[in-house]
């Protein structure tokens, strides 16, 4: 919490006040994979449009466009988020990670490890969710979501207890993750692989 | 979307003032719902003021042992709080039964409680619905209508509140912190939603120009046990057709405090205060709870699709509550 508001304390001013004078774009400072862009946005762009159209960092997908899907998740301030949800005016300053800047930071051999993982387990059919399906994954307790986030995990274990990415952990931490081709045993099997 | 104006204020008068109690401005947390319905037409704002950067996001544990949460602590951050897993375990399981795990990172609590209903018409501009359009007429009276309300609802309006920290709250008897041009007060979470009767488009008490700032839970009484229970069309990341939260305190046996609330069954959580009645001061018997949800349900008014809701939300709060009562108490 302490990160995601101090961090940004010196954040995006946009000049619209008020409708009167009907300020409908800005210029503002996106921070993507360690990387500061100047773009000029529509308020109304989602995160999602401002990466692939501004920024042409075009692995985050517009599934459903809805929230729903998970293609188009994105790391913010270090935690998953759905970018088609989240206005872009509204992330100046923040930290956003895309599924390009986790294969260049984590990269092994040119090979993200749950790259590998998938392509062992062979966990991709049409590959359209692929970026995003196993992210939740890479968010072992203290990368991404706090201990205990799943509801599988609450009902098992004190609140302060570690985290165990069983298999039924893996699968709710996934559930946020459509795969219309269902190829999610194997998906789930190869988050397990990489974190456990 | 159509273009919209956006300020992102760093105190709360500067955002009442951006916001200005116009039905035109929205306030922006997490969006996970209010973009969405921007996206789909069902909102139009001119202006959205964002609360996430006014530090209103701290959960504070009060010297008298209640736990004040401010209106942009993410629902993750709510769920994983120890004080939380402590004492209101029916609130983390309600918050982790609800979306998922991107979501709960977006969304915000204030936003959760005021998320608007996910009936399908009040989604679909193309037909009628009372909620959006006053006066429109309801599409889901006499359409399809297996989501919705079984209690409380009206011939104008049978939209569920769909969401599941709100049923875990009232549960808690919490209290709504609100901040308007007429200062501070404080409305109680079973108080804070309206039964649509004949205005549905309504559905908070809360007034214009009003600001959710914080909840607060009061202190959880030590020897208190809680639990949610959420059915749903499948076993992760969807809404409640039916769900129950309760809360219980046993002495000896004897229930010496009960809260009930179910979701996915009305306009708002509904507190079972019957139900309540019936068992306080008993040592229930399956066979008692089972008359006590009964006490409640017995006014319930099903549609053409969701009969079942009744016989869901029947089977859910007895296992619930059973699991409760007959757990030891302590002393």
């Amino acid at each position: 919490m302490e990160a995601r508001n101090g961090r940004s304390a010196h954040g995006p001013g946009p000049a619209a006040r008020g409708a009167r004078h009907a300020v409908t774009e800005s210029r503002v400072t996106l921070r993507v994979n360690d990387a500061d862009h100047r773009v000029e946005l529509e308020h109304s762009a989602t995160l999602l449009e401002a990466l692939r159209e501004a920024l042409g960092l075009t692995a985050s997908q517009k599934g459903c466009d809805d929230g729903l899907c998970g293609t188009c998740t994105v790391l913010l301030e270090g935690r998953r988020v759905n970018s088609c949800l989240l206005l872009a005016v509204a992330q100046e300053g923040r930290e956003i990670i895309t599924v390009e800047g986790l294969v260049a930071a984590d990269a092994d051999d040119g090979r993200h490890p749950l790259r590998r993982a998938a392509e062992d387990r062979d966990v991709l059919r049409c590959a359209y969710c692929a970026p995003e399906q196993h992210r939740p994954a890479t968010e072992a307790p203290a990368a991404g979501d706090a201990p205990g986030t799943s509801v599988v995990t609450e009902i098992d274990l004190p609140a302060d207890a570690p985290v165990r990415l069983t298999a039924d952990e893996v699968r709710d931490r996934l559930s946020g993750h459509l795969c219309r081709c269902g190829a999610y045993p194997n998906g789930a099997g190869a988050g397990q692989d990489v974190v456990v | 979307m159509k273009p919209i104006s956006y300020v992102n204020p760093r105190t709360l008068k500067e955002a009442a003032a951006a916001h200005g109690g116009r039905p035109e401005a929205r306030y922006l947390g997490g969006g996970t719902n209010l973009v969405d319905l921007m996206k789909l037409g069902v909102e139009r704002p001119d202006i959205l003021v964002d609360l996430t950067r006014l530090s209103l996001d701290a959960i504070e544990e009060q010297p008298d042992g209640s736990l004040r949460v401010g209106a942009t602590a993410r629902n993750s951050d709510l769920a994983a709080h120890r004080a939380v897993g402590e004492h209101y375990p029916v609130l983390a399981q309600a918050l982790l039964s609800g979306s998922s795990g991107q979501l709960r990172n977006m969304a915000t609590t204030a936003g959760n409680l005021l998320q608007r209903t996910r009936c399908g018409y009040f989604q679909d501009l193309s037909r009628p619905c009372n909620k959006r359009v006053p006066g429109s007429g309801c599409g889901a009276i006499e359409g399809v209508n297996r989501e919705h309300a079984i209690l409380g609802h009206s011939s104008h309006c049978v939209a569920t509140h769909p969401s599941d920290l709100a049923v875990a709250l009232a549960a808690l008897d919490a209290v709504v912190e609100l901040v308007g041009p007429g200062g501070v007060r404080s409305v109680p979470l079973t108080e804070f939603y309206r039964l649509p009767q004949d205005r549905p488009d309504l559905e908070t008490v809360m007034r214009p120009g009003e600001l959710v700032t914080a909840v607060l839970l009061p202190a959880a009484p030590a020897g208190c046990v809680s639990r949610y229970r959420k059915a749903r069309d499948r076993a992760g990341y969807t809404f409640a057709l039916a769900s129950v939260a309760a809360v219980v305190r046993l002495e000896r046996g004897v229930v010496r405090q009960v809260a009930v609330a179910f979701g996915g069954l009305a306009h708002r959580p509904w507190r079972a205060r019957r139900t309540e009645a019936a068992l306080l001061g008993t040592s229930p018997t399956p066979e008692a709870v089972e008359r006590a949800v009964e006490a409640e349900l017995a006014d319930a008014v099903p549609l053409r699709h969701n009969a079942y809701k009744v016989e869901l939300a029947r089977g859910l709060a007895h296992e619930v509550l059973t699991s409760l009562t007959t757990r030891p108490g302590t002393t």
